[in-house]
């Protein structure tokens, strides 16, 4: 990874239909930015509706943004489209394939529309077709191709000139557990050369393939992180004491940096401690000197998911209750 | 880049049986009305070898052939034109020539040259079958020229015309029959003309047949190609522009 910014988003919006003279009016984007690194991969987190498919349309210039600055390796996509929209390679939703083509003939009109000299077009087709998995099936129609494979020519179709930045907009959508992974180091893989920005509603998949996760909802960004902020995010601080004797919780509370105890069941606790301290050790510690005989201390962490659902509906609260004052007011 | 689009959009037709049933049909018919309009030719031989100054074989075969092909081709252009751009809107294709670095006007050029190409096949079919005749006789070939330029003219026109009508919408068959109807308007709006009210001048004037006819009639005016070529130009630039406002805010 460089510090070579090849995607710069600056405050970004979209309006929903006519743009209406009241302030009722819903934007799809919202006032978006961010930026994206040389060898980066980003991924696109949002529930349904949330603007992932629009910022990413924008993005590839096949919508125009109502506000804002859309720049691919600093050319701006409004002002110069055909320098930009070279450098870019797009798989919306539903993979643009004509499906009466063979995969070869499909291949080889996206290497002449991305102007690929035609001495270097085997050689680009080729390629793509070889890390795609492709190989097999070039002279096979489109149509006939089961629906991972259509994903892999719809993926090979945008890679297929080298651009520097590929938008893949939900890309193993359809696909079996296996061709998933495949997929999944091919991003990987693209990542060395490109930036890739993903979305997706699949969590794992963002834990799996990319460096920093963005979610939007309803318009808004509401977090930008890196892996390594997400995953610390899920640490909370508490562990989990399973014994197979009931343990004495006023014991427990005694012990530095315990929060408080709570019983979960007969046998079970959840113990809250103070963020800066682990008291992991003295507890087994303690369990094996009161006799309590351990079974299992682990500490909670909560899922990608939680925290997701946690920061869009946190959002929502919080909008209802501006709404309720403005009412109120 | 635009004959690439172009050589996308004539093989992806001819990868459907549509466009050899269309191929297929066209011939058959043309070639029944050939044959019509040389069995009226010897019956009326007789009587033209009596008259001085008779029209010709060109005059009773070619030129009446020229103007039924130019009906049958009215209603076969709309099927042609329907899909070009509501079916790759329907199919979301679109973004695929929206994303790669192509302008609007390339896209537009491509599919227009696209059709157009596959018209150009039709006519030539149709435009050879009179040569037939040199076999046993003599043509003037100069009217046939100036009949087929007539032809050409004319069908870039319901190409362009089609393509416009198919930006506007994304279901196929609805572009097919309002292009139908706007071409059948623009070639009977000449009728209107001919019962002598107010402006009906200036309906005639817009009329497409009223600007074929001369051409069959072996009249080369310029104001005849300037028309065509206004009523094409001005579709094309409408297509690039509602092609450009699916981007926009609207």
């Amino acid at each position: 990874m460089t510090d070579d910014i090849l995607i710069k988003v600056e405050q970004l919006t979209r309006y929903y239909g006519v743009q209406a003279t009241n302030d009722t009016v819903r934007a799809a984007v919202d006032n978006i930015s961010f930026e994206v690194r040389r060898g980066e991969v980003l991924g696109f987190l949002g529930p349904n509706g949330a603007g992932k498919s629009t910022t990413m349309r924008m993005i590839t210039g096949n919508l125009a943004p109502s506000h804002g600055r859309i720049t691919i390796n600093g050319i701006d996509i409004l002002d110069k489209p055909k320098q930009a929209k070279a450098d870019i390679g797009f798989l919306p939703e539903i993979p643009p394939l004509y499906r009466e083509l063979t995969v070869d003939e499909y291949l080889q009109f996206c290497a002449r529309l991305n102007r690929i000299p035609r001495d270097k077009q085997t050689n680009a087709i080729g390629s793509a077709k070889a890390r795609c998995g492709l190989s097999d099936v070039g002279k096979r129609l489109i149509s006939n191709l089961s629906k991972g494979y259509q994903q892999r020519v719809g993926i090979a179709q945008a890679i297929i000139h080298s651009p520097a930045v590929v938008v893949l907009d939900e890309p193993t959508v359809g696909l079996d557990p296996i061709q998933i992974r495949e997929i999944r180091h091919l991003i990987r893989e693209l990542s060395n050369e490109h930036s890739v920005i993903l979305s997706t509603h699949i969590l794992p998949e963002v834990q799996a393939t990319c460096d920093r996760v963005q979610i939007i909802n309803q318009g808004k960004l509401v977090l930008s992180d890196s892996i390594e902020g997400l995953v610390q995010r899920m640490q909370t601080s508490s562990l989990r004491l399973r014994t197979k004797n009931r343990t004495n919780n006023n014991l427990l509370l005694a012990i530095e940096g315990i929060v408080a105890v709570d019983m979960i069941d007969e046998d079970c606790v959840q113990i809250k401690h103070k963020p800066e301290i682990n008291p992991a050790t003295a507890i087994a510690k303690m369990t094996v000197e009161q006799g309590w005989e351990l079974l299992e201390l682990t500490p909670e962490r909560r899922s990608l998911e939680e925290i997701f659902v946690d920061i869009t509906t946190a959002e929502q609260t919080a909008d209802e209750q501006t709404e309720k004052a403005g009412v109120a007011a | 880049m635009v004959f690439t689009l172009a050589a996308r959009e004539l093989r992806s037709m001819f990868l459907s049986p549509m466009a050899w049933v269309i191929l297929a049909v066209i011939s058959a018919l043309c070639a029944y009305f050939f044959l019509l309009y040389i069995d009226l030719y010897l019956q009326l031989q007789p009587r033209l070898a009596a008259t001085p100054n008779a029209p010709g074989i060109t005059d009773i075969i070619v030129m009446p052939l020229f103007s039924t092909a130019a009906t049958i081709l009215l209603l076969v252009t709309p099927l042609l034109t329907m899909r070009l751009i509501s079916e790759e809107r329907r199919s979301q294709t679109l973004s695929l020539l929206m994303s790669a670095p192509v302008s609007m006007t390339e896209i537009i050029l491509g599919k227009f040259l696209g059709v157009f190409a596959f018209v150009s096949l039709m006519l030539a079919l149709v435009a050879v079958m009179p040569l037939s005749l040199l076999a046993g006789g003599e043509i003037d070939i100069g009217l046939w020229a100036s009949g087929l330029l007539g032809l050409v003219l004319l069908l870039a026109s319901f190409c362009s015309l089609g393509l416009y009508v198919s930006t506007l919408t994304t279901q196929p068959t609805v572009a097919a029959v309002a292009t139908f109807g706007l071409l059948l308007l623009l070639w009977v709006l000449n009728l209107a003309g001919s019962t002598g009210n107010e402006g009906g001048g200036v309906l005639s004037y817009l009329s497409l047949l009223s600007h074929y006819q001369p051409l069959l009639k072996g009249i080369f005016s310029s104001t005849d190609i300037i028309y065509y070529l206004l009523l094409i130009s001005s579709c094309l630039v409408l297509s690039v522009r509602r092609l450009d406002a699916d981007r926009l805010q609207h």
